[in-house]
């Protein structure tokens, strides 16, 4: 504890708390990059892309052997990952636009395809006699133990540019997410702007293949926006959001796997974040399962307080004691359940409403407008002036209420 | 001097001809755009005048949408030419507006009424500039002119149709173009929403803009535009609604579609 302690105050040595800057940094740039992939509606490429690093990987090793060099350097096993990802995230968009296969089937193929090129890679130069020492399995799940300084540097910066092109990017990138063709209309290179989102979430990638490893690198690509997107109906918020939660699993994951360096980096990171989530899909507002049981419960006494004004205005008896209760607690009737002048006028704006709503669920046949159709919320915060007033316009003019 | 006479006379064709092209706010010369093997639109010419409200109609699949993508460069054409307001798209993009079929987005997408709308004034925002008073006020009204003022912090999911449609056009109204191109907008959307959309359209045409939109209500053209162009797959007739809009040219476009009593029942010009 006292280890893990140091560890997240950055105290546990020069080397660690190195890494965990880095793993930060990168947490918030796969974060923020993430959250234009999924608006994109593109998060599964990263997936084909991610595992697609594998055979670069293995292949760059085998060509620095070959050459006589150390088979571990780390920029020359990237570089090879980063071209066989490259390579890799070109044939799912070539699958997808020659063939009829559609791109789930396509990231399908290629995922496995490479991976399992990889792996036979992999077996291959473990037979080796100079592959022994090699530890490319690392790259699978990540590991911080013996990271150099350097490599923990390149992380770092890796993912500060990254972060800094987004910020840059992150205007034409939101309009190209929400309305592709408006955004080419505009004059907007739609094509090349793709291609950039795509070029971060590569950069992501392979920084981030010592660190998370190459398996679960999506994780955090996804789980980040995902989060965020409980907490909030804006993407400058939501970029925000996601960065902090991708940063604090980048820094608390690191800080532990700095303590116990038996545990694999890259799934420590993913749990903190899945548990960033699972929070979130519990207790976020609005969005959160929470706020849904909560919301549900005020809907159920929206709807007895609706029915009782509607009984009322209509003179009818009310025996539900919760509708009871709820007319009585707003002070709509006397405690012996006649209606107070409040009521009344209350009765009277709620069956006009009702009659109104009938008119605008004959005429709107949107079920984000039906759905709101719940008694209690005005009808004025879902139509405009305009449309009340052609709602009114059929109804005729107000009629005295509780006469008959 | 024949020879010289009919080169002066070609060249004068050319002049009136340019002049023509000039006047117009959108041309279009023998566009094809195929999607497969099958063209969407086939050797497709067309004018719309400068200032006029113009109808693009015809029958499903007759290449409405089509034709406004492919003059926007949205989808490739085989063959053709477009120009607006004589120039090249390219030189002519910023005076140009572009309303998309409502349902062609995510509307559960993270952002609200007035984001949307600061989405038409990205040519002047660019990359990093800060969204400025001007700018904001500039999105407030065009928000108010379609009578969404009190909507502006809302989640577009939370619309009804009609309002998006509505937010839609506010978007296109922050680009303050002279163009406004609109992909079927009275599509799904309420009696109020298409008295507001057809109020807007009228106002930025009395003001001299020029409007054209795919339209699929053959009953409103009459009342809605001065101009139309009938397209099924070729170019079928066009020309001022008063008299292209006839039953012999609805009948050509729509085929057997239309039946006789719903063809009488349009009062088109010369029926």
């Amino acid at each position: 504890m006292a280890g893990f302690l140091d560890a997240v105050l950055l105290q546990a040595g020069y080397n660690a708390a190195l890494v965990t800057i880095g793993a930060t940094l990168l947490g918030i740039a796969a974060g923020t990059s993430g959250t234009f992939l999924f608006l994109r509606k593109r998060a599964l490429v990263s997936d084909a892309m991610a595992h697609a690093t594998l055979p670069g990987i293995a292949l760059a090793f085998l060509v620095m052997v070959g050459f006589g060099g150390d088979g571990r350097n780390l920029a020359g096993l990237l570089l090879g990952a980063g071209a066989s990802a490259l390579i890799g995230l070109y044939l799912v968009d070539w699958i997808v636009r020659h063939t009829r296969l559609a791109e789930d089937a396509a990231i399908g193929a290629v995922l496995s395809v490479f991976f399992g090129f990889g792996v036979v890679l992999l077996t291959v130069i473990q037979s080796l006699d100079r592959g022994r020492q090699a530890g490319l399995e690392d790259f699978l799940l990540g590991a911080t133990a013996g990271m150099l300084m350097q490599d923990a540097v390149l992380i770092a910066v890796g993912g500060a540019l990254v972060v800094a092109l987004i910020v840059i990017l992150r205007r034409p990138m939101t309009l190209v997410a929400f309305d592709p063709g408006h955004a080419a209309a505009l004059g907007l290179p739609v094509g090349r702007i793709d291609l950039a989102m795509m070029g971060l979430v590569l950069a992501i990638t392979v920084i981030g293949l010592t660190l998370v490893g190459l398996i679960l690198i999506i994780a955090l690509l996804i789980i980040p926006p995902v989060t965020a997107r409980f907490w909030t109906d804006r993407v400058a918020r939501m970029l925000l959001i996601a960065g902090c939660v991708g940063g604090a699993a980048g820094y608390l994951g690191a800080a532990l796997s700095a303590t116990a360096p038996d545990l694999p980096t890259g799934p420590i990171i993913v749990l903190i974040a899945a548990g960033l989530f699972t929070l979130s899909l519990f207790f976020a507002p609005r969005r959160g399962v929470l706020a849904a049981v909560l919301a549900r419960r005020r809907f159920q006494a929206r709807v007895h307080w609706r029915q009782g004004l509607l009984s009322l205005a209509r003179a009818e008896p009310i025996h539900d004691p919760l509708t009871l209760r709820i007319l009585r607690a707003a002070g709509a009737i006397r405690p012996d359940g006649v209606a107070t002048d409040k009521g009344r006028a209350l009765a009277a704006k709620s069956l006009r409403d009702e009659r109104r709503w009938d008119i605008a669920r004959a005429i709107h046949q949107d079920t984000a407008l039906t759905g709101r159709y719940d008694g209690l919320t005005p009808i004025e915060e879902v139509f405009t002036a305009d449309q009340i007033a052609d709602f009114d316009a059929r109804i005729g003019a107000p009629q005295p209420v509780g006469a008959a | 001097m024949p020879e010289r006479l009919r080169l002066a006379a070609d060249d004068g064709a050319m002049l009136s001809d340019h002049a023509d092209v000039a006047r117009a706010a959108l041309s279009v010369r023998g566009m094809t755009v195929s999607y497969g093997e099958k063209p969407a639109l086939f050797s497709v010419d067309a004018t719309f005048p400068v200032g006029a409200m113009s109808a693009i109609i015809g029958p499903n699949g007759a290449g409405k949408s089509t034709f406004l993508k492919a003059a926007l460069g949205l989808v490739p054409m085989v063959s053709g030419e477009v120009q607006f307001f004589g120039q090249s798209l390219a030189q002519a993009r910023a005076r140009i507006a572009y309303v998309p079929q409502r349902a062609s987005v995510d509307w559960d997408f993270p952002t609200t009424v007035i984001d949307v709308v600061l989405m038409g004034r990205y040519r002047s925002l660019g990359l990093l500039r800060r969204i400025g008073r001007a700018e904001m006020a500039l999105a407030q009204e065009a928000l108010a002119r379609v009578g969404m003022e009190g909507f502006a912090n809302r989640q577009i999911g939370q619309l009804s149709g009609g309002q998006q449609q509505r937010v839609f056009l506010a978007r296109a109204l922050a680009q303050q173009a002279d163009l406004y191109l609109l992909d079927e907008p009275f599509a799904g959307v309420d009696a109020a929403t298409e008295r507001a959309i057809i109020a807007v359209l009228k106002d930025l045409n009395a003001a001299g803009k020029s409007v054209i939109a795919v339209h699929h209500d053959l009953s409103t053209v009459v009342d809605y535009f001065d101009h139309v162009f009938m397209v099924n797959v070729r170019a079928m007739a066009q020309g001022p609604v008063a008299s292209a809009f006839t039953t012999t040219a609805l009948s050509q476009t729509y085929g057997g579609r239309l039946g006789a009593g719903q063809l009488d029942q349009l009062h088109p010009a010369g029926s």
